[in-house]
């Protein structure tokens, strides 16, 4: 039976290669989406002169304005924001051991929305206009982001503390999710309605997420918290795995469980709530790109974290571009077209009760 | 001795469930813990490397107190294989690969990989090494949390009814394994056992809990049916066939 000596591991290192292959070959495509997305729009740039002025070469002034000043930061924002609630959703769904696990089915986007509003508006951290391209500018983007925490944070703890009584199903747990969503949801409407009543468009701002919204200040800071949140995560690879295994398991490998669960949920709440501030709450890209991803690599968090990220980029991005393109030359908000394939696919999780 | 547990004592909110648990074992040696359901069996299992805290007493492992020991420090000389193991999308290889989490700082090396490798071989899982083990069975994920312990390179195997949802056959190459490893990688096993049959064919050394402490131990020879009838509540006879112990309920 016994074959010869690393006969399985070269076996295994093939198949870990080929999960390598996938994240390369995601990698590969969201560069030549990047910069398709970039050249599609109202005037439509070649590819190759984007490529060109992405490179530093002035084509014109023109393309030079177009590209730096709006499509870019655009898309940036779209990637971050994609790669940020993704891994918030893989981690959430590894500590909490619930595959239905993500900042908006846990009511965290909400809690988010509800704090970055409440800065705003109550706080005086930005400034409400009645455009709807532009319905609020945020002043402070430090003060919006700590309140937006802060929000996220009291549901972080609420269900945390759910998931330590035995017995609570992943459905129970996303349900109370639910429930703090729509407290949080009432709670940011009635702000703004009380804030100033003919403001009526930044209603709608923190309820449909938009990545067009975000200045490169606002994008440097969202993309600090991400990248350094994403550092921690694939340092806590292992933990997650050995988490997957059984609490038990993982504490008798020597995790502390408690705190990678805490800590986690904390981080990815930070990441929640620094991108939701921003743009609003942006539904279910962090339930359906891991899904996906898992699917394509598995479970396995040293490649899961790294491909979620893209697949997260992949996915937000490319619904970005086609609310652009959908009724030109007016935009969608990015959040309308995640919700439209976000429920059905959270449907049927449900109903498939673990993974798609 | 690899194993000296002293005076262990622990309470669950403010209940006394383990009292004065004091026992040894030698180096490769099978410990089977037995007992009615409930009498804190368990506990006592996940006291011995702290995933319970224990209110008192001492539990030496190869003379180190296990108790001022870091959990990672634990992980590295005990390996515990609860009664389940979660299922999850990786291989039996990745699984059984995690059993070097305590080894290891940043990430794997090729020394990793081969001893995962003739770990596999050890325990002939070679078929399943590279399923994933979500579609395995009841047995063979028991086999795969067994050669993840074991990968783990410990000193102590620490077993929680490792037999308890498996078909005859699995229960005796579970335990076939387990004696295999004890013997050959110079290593002890704790196991919690409700098969009493299973434990006299299997382990060396037996302890029968009641009432949260012990109420008897020792070898096979130590135990008469009176041990059993009084610890259970059920009259038996203990025969012996082709060697082997057998209990009957009279």
């Amino acid at each position: 039976m016994n074959g010869p000596d690393g006969d399985i591991a070269q076996r295994y290192r093939k198949h870990t290669g080929r999960k390598n292959t996938y994240i390369l070959s995601g990698t590969v495509l969201l560069f030549i989406i990047l910069v398709l997305s970039i050249s599609t729009g109202p005037v439509d740039i070649p590819p190759w002169e984007v490529v060109l002025t992405l490179s530093g070469q002035s084509i014109s002034h023109r393309w030079d304005s177009i590209i730096w000043n709006i499509r870019l930061p655009q898309v940036l924002t779209a990637i971050v924001a994609g790669a940020g609630l993704s891994v918030a959703g893989v981690v959430m769904q590894s500590i909490l051991r619930n595959p239905l696990g993500s900042p908006f089915t846990l009511g965290i986007s909400n809690a988010a929305a509800f704090g970055a509003a409440f800065s705003v508006m109550i706080l005086g951290a930005g400034t409400t206009h009645s455009s709807i391209s532009d319905a609020v500018t945020i002043s402070n983007p430090y003060i919006t982001t700590a309140v937006a925490f802060l929000f996220s944070i009291i549901v972080t703890v609420i269900i945390l503390a759910f998931s330590r009584f035995r017995g609570v199903t992943p459905e129970v747990m996303i349900l109370v999710g639910v429930a703090m969503g729509s407290l949080f949801s009432a709670g940011t409407m009635f702000l703004q309605y009380f804030a100033d009543d003919t403001e009526l468009a930044s209603i709608v701002f923190w309820t449909f997420g938009d990545a067009s919204r975000a200045s490169w200040e606002e994008l440097a800071l969202m993309t600090v918290i991400v990248i350094s949140s994403i550092i921690y995560f694939t340092m806590n690879r292992w933990n997650y795995n050995a988490i997957d295994a059984g609490d038990e398991t993982a504490k008798g490998l020597g995790v502390n469980v408690e705190r990678t669960r805490i800590n986690g949920m904390m981080a990815a709440s930070i990441v929640t709530a620094v991108i939701v501030a921003f743009l609003g709450v942006i539904g279910f890209v962090g339930l359906i790109c891991p899904h996906m991803t898992r699917r394509i690599i598995g479970d396995d968090h040293r490649f899961l974290i790294t491909g979620s990220m893209i697949m997260g980029a992949l996915l937000l991005l490319c619904a970005d571009t086609a609310a652009r393109m959908i009724i030109d030359p007016y935009q969608l908000p990015v959040a309308v077209l995640t919700s439209f394939l976000g429920a059905p696919t959270f449907i049927y999780l449900i109903l498939k009760g673990r993974r798609i | 001795m690899i194993l000296e547990v002293n005076g262990v004592e622990f309470q669950y909110q403010s209940k006394e469930v383990l009292r004065d648990i004091k026992f040894h074992l030698k180096k490769n040696e099978i410990l089977a813990i037995l007992g009615p359901n409930g009498v804190g069996k368990t506990t006592l299992l996940k006291c011995m490397n702290a995933i319970l805290k224990p209110k008192n007493g001492t539990i030496l492992v190869d003379k180190e107190d296990v108790l001022k020991l870091e959990q990672i420090d634990i992980a590295r000389r005990m390996g515990y294989v609860p009664q389940r193991c979660e299922p999850a999308r990786l291989t039996a290889f990745d699984a059984i690969l995690l059993g070097r989490m305590p080894h290891i700082k940043w990430n794997i090396s090729h020394e990793d990989v081969m001893l995962v490798e003739a770990t596999i071989k050890k325990l002939h899982l070679e078929d399943m090494a590279l399923r994933y083990i979500d579609e395995l069975s009841g047995g063979e994920l028991q086999k795969v949390g067994i050669a993840r312990a074991i990968a783990q390179n410990p000193k102590l195997l620490l077993l929680d009814e490792p037999t308890s949802s498996l078909d005859l056959k699995n229960q005796l190459e579970i335990l076939n394994i387990v004696r295999e490893v004890v013997k050959v990688e110079n290593v002890s096993a704790v196991m919690t056992m409700h098969d009493l049959n299973l434990a006299f064919r299997y382990a060396d050394k037996f302890l029968f809990l009641k009432n949260g402490t012990i109420f008897a131990a020792g070898s096979m020879g130590d135990i008469t049916p009176q041990v059993i009838e009084e610890v259970y509540g059920v009259p038996v006879t203990i025969q012996n066939y082709m060697d082997v112990s057998v209990v009957i309920p009279v």
